[in-house]
């Protein structure tokens, strides 16, 4: 039997009640196994985000299962939930969403602030921070402010901070979406390298180039899987 | 999040905006400073009076027709109140009294020399005036009961009335017109200043048989006194006097003792009677600085309103990191009550420099009260509290998928 870190079975969300219903996942079977690279692709309004909302524990489903290396967190309360996010989830967003007052290494210790199963010492913390900040290239950036880095070097910021506890799983909403090409391909070249290093990566992105980075690629339509390539395949280097 | 953190995330977050923290503690340092300064204000004009009675002198007793009740006197004739008489019998018949003396004044113009000074406090009294009063003649004499006896057209100036006239020593001897009486200056008093509301210094001092005679119209009757004072050989023996000549004088009347037909005053009393005004004084600023706090508060909680709603995105990602409703609550709390703690302190600061200056610029004194700066740094610390909870809650109760796509 497969490693699945993530188990989606017959998971649906609907916003609003009766007539103005909107159906954005409609009874969703997904599987993910520890280990892959997966892309959702799919037009606006196909149940992309709504799908990494409930992937990022941000949000409940009105139905079905939803299991995080073997634990159910589809009836969690919001307490719990931020633990499990703290936890097990790693956030990469489109707009790197740094606090623009605090040094790279703050904003890469937040996580750790919130941790509350493991806290560490405030030396502790740092020394992580920094680590993670090494790891992704900026070991000489720790403390700027995202002002004084650029888009790629904010985007790395942002992807040390998702690493910094150790997550499950790294959620990356187009994570090249605000990048120049190249920079873009650095952050791609950075997610591959976390990939090759056994990280469970879920990406959004509607450029099939980005998507080709991913060993699997699923695409939703009006709130389902309407296809799903690549299943079990590693990722294709380019 | 440990709570220590918290707190430090939440100063962090104050730090990042400095110029806005500052704006918002404004409210709470004016009100707690505003608590400080109005309560040593009252504490300070308190003092003023109880020191200003104090010098009354600690025996002295203050006899007057109850001028509350709108006269007196039914048996009387055409009396309205004490007599001269009265001030006779007083030191006749009392036992353990050390001095007695009696008022009955006028306002006049006085003349001397080439000034003209208009409208002066005229006092007739007897000659145990400087006894009761605690009040010495500076060169000269005071006046004698022969000139009470004889109504001398004698006078004793005011150390100011002498300086104003003559340039003070000289006015010995000298001739001085009062209203269109002539007198001759027969002594000057010392210095003393201004006591409650009496300025010693600037009023003439002549026999209470003159006033009675020159000064007073007829219809008031012609030895009517407005005041005696009656000083007491021994402080513990106040009350005893006090009942004498209550006695003494219901009987001179034929007055039913229930009728309380005369008020006694005493210093006591009088510090007493004061405290009670200052009292409602002191309520009132205490309401002015409490709603000058209750200002400030609602300054903050604005300050957070805003600060939550700016903040959205912050607090999205935050809980995204995995802050739990608790910890962006606890956050925003803890930024308010820190603001309000500071604003606390500085305005303990500022009252205290503020009563200070109020006390040097000489139109007030002020004394601090110490328990005014626990009391008024404990009520900023509530209003960080009361009106930091509401912002918080709604910080906390935001959603995160909301929150996050707002930057």
């Amino acid at each position: 039997m497969a490693d699945y870190l993530i188990e989606l079975t017959g998971l649906s969300r609907v916003y609003g009640r009766g007539d103005v219903a909107v159906h954005a996942l409609r009874r969703v079977d997904l599987r993910i196994e520890r280990g892959e690279f997966l892309a959702v692709m799919g037009p606006s309004g196909s149940g992309k985000s709504t799908l990494m909302n409930l992937l990022g524990c941000l949000d409940r489903p009105t139905a079905g299962r939803y299991l995080l290396g073997g634990e159910d967190i589809s009836r969690l309360s919001r307490n719990a939930l931020a633990g499990v996010r703290n936890r097990k989830i790693g956030f990469v967003f489109q707009s790197y969403k740094l606090l623009p007052r605090l040094t790279a290494l703050k904003n890469v210790l937040l996580p750790l602030l919130y941790n509350r199963s493991e806290p560490l010492s405030e030396a502790e913390c740092r020394e992580r921070a920094a680590a993670a900040l090494e790891s992704v290239g900026l070991a000489g950036r720790v403390q700027h402010r995202p002002n004084e880095l650029s888009g790629g070097e904010q985007q790395r910021v942002a992807i040390a901070r998702a690493l910094v506890n150790r997550p499950a799983i790294l959620l990356a909403d187009e994570p090249t979406g605000n990048l120049d090409t190249q920079s873009g391909g650095g952050i791609m070249d950075l997610l591959h390298r976390l990939h090759r290093d056994g990280a469970t990566i879920v990406m959004v992105t509607h450029d099939p180039e980005v998507a080709a980075h991913a060993g699997r690629v699923i695409h939703l339509r009006d709130g389902l899987v309407e296809r799903d390539d690549g299943n079990g395949k590693q990722g294709v280097a380019s | 999040m440990s709570l220590l953190r918290t707190i430090k995330v939440a100063w962090e977050g104050l730090a990042l905006h400095k110029g806005r923290s500052l704006l918002t503690t404004l409210g709470v340092i004016i009100g707690v400073a505003a608590v400080i300064v109005m309560l040593a204000v009252s504490a300070g004009a308190e003092a003023e009076i109880a020191d200003q009675i104090n010098t009354l002198g600690a025996n002295l007793i203050l006899v007057q027709p109850d001028y509350g009740r709108g006269g007196f006197g039914k048996d009387s004739g055409d009396r309205y109140g004490l007599s001269y008489g009265d001030v006779q019998a007083i030191a006749e018949n009392v036992a353990g009294i050390h001095g007695v003396s009696a008022e009955q004044n006028t306002t006049q113009d006085v003349r001397g020399g080439d000034v003209t000074l208009t409208e002066i406090s005229i006092v007739g009294t007897t000659p145990g005036f400087p006894a009761v009063r605690e009040y010495q003649v500076a060169s000269g004499r005071f006046l004698t009961q022969e000139d009470a006896d004889q109504a001398n057209r004698v006078a004793v100036l005011g150390a100011g009335i002498a300086g104003e006239l003559f340039g003070g020593e000289a006015a010995l001897g000298q001739r001085i017109k009062i209203g269109t009486t002539r007198f001759t200056v027969v002594g000057i008093m010392e210095e003393k200043g201004v006591v409650g509301n009496t300025d010693f210094d600037g009023r003439v001092y002549i026999p209470i048989t003159v006033v009675f005679e020159r000064f007073v119209a007829a219809k008031f009757g012609r030895d009517a006194v407005w005041l005696i004072y009656v000083s007491a050989a021994d402080r513990a023996d106040l009350g005893g006097v006090i009942a004498e000549v209550t006695a003494l004088l219901n009987r001179r009347y034929d007055i039913d003792p229930a009728e309380n037909a005369f008020t006694m005053m005493t210093q006591d009393s009088i510090i007493d009677a004061a405290a009670s005004t200052t009292e409602s004084f002191r309520n009132l600023l205490a309401w002015v600085a409490a709603v000058s706090l209750m200002v400030g508060g609602i300054g903050i909680m604005n300050i957070m309103l805003v600060s939550v709603t700016e903040r959205t995105g912050e607090i999205g990602l935050r809980q995204a990191l995995g802050a739990r409703p608790r910890d962006v609550q606890l956050q925003f709390l803890f930024e308010a009550i820190i603001l309000s703690l500071l604003g606390g302190l500085v305005g303990v600061f500022a009252g205290i420099g503020g009563s200070y200056l109020f006390g040097q610029l000489g139109t007030m004194r002020t004394e601090i009260v110490p328990l005014s700066i626990p009391v008024a740094f404990g009520a900023a610390a509530l209003v960080g509290i009361f009106f930091g909870y509401y912002p918080a809650v709604k910080a906390a109760q935001l959603d995160p998928i909301e929150a996050l796509r707002r930057d």
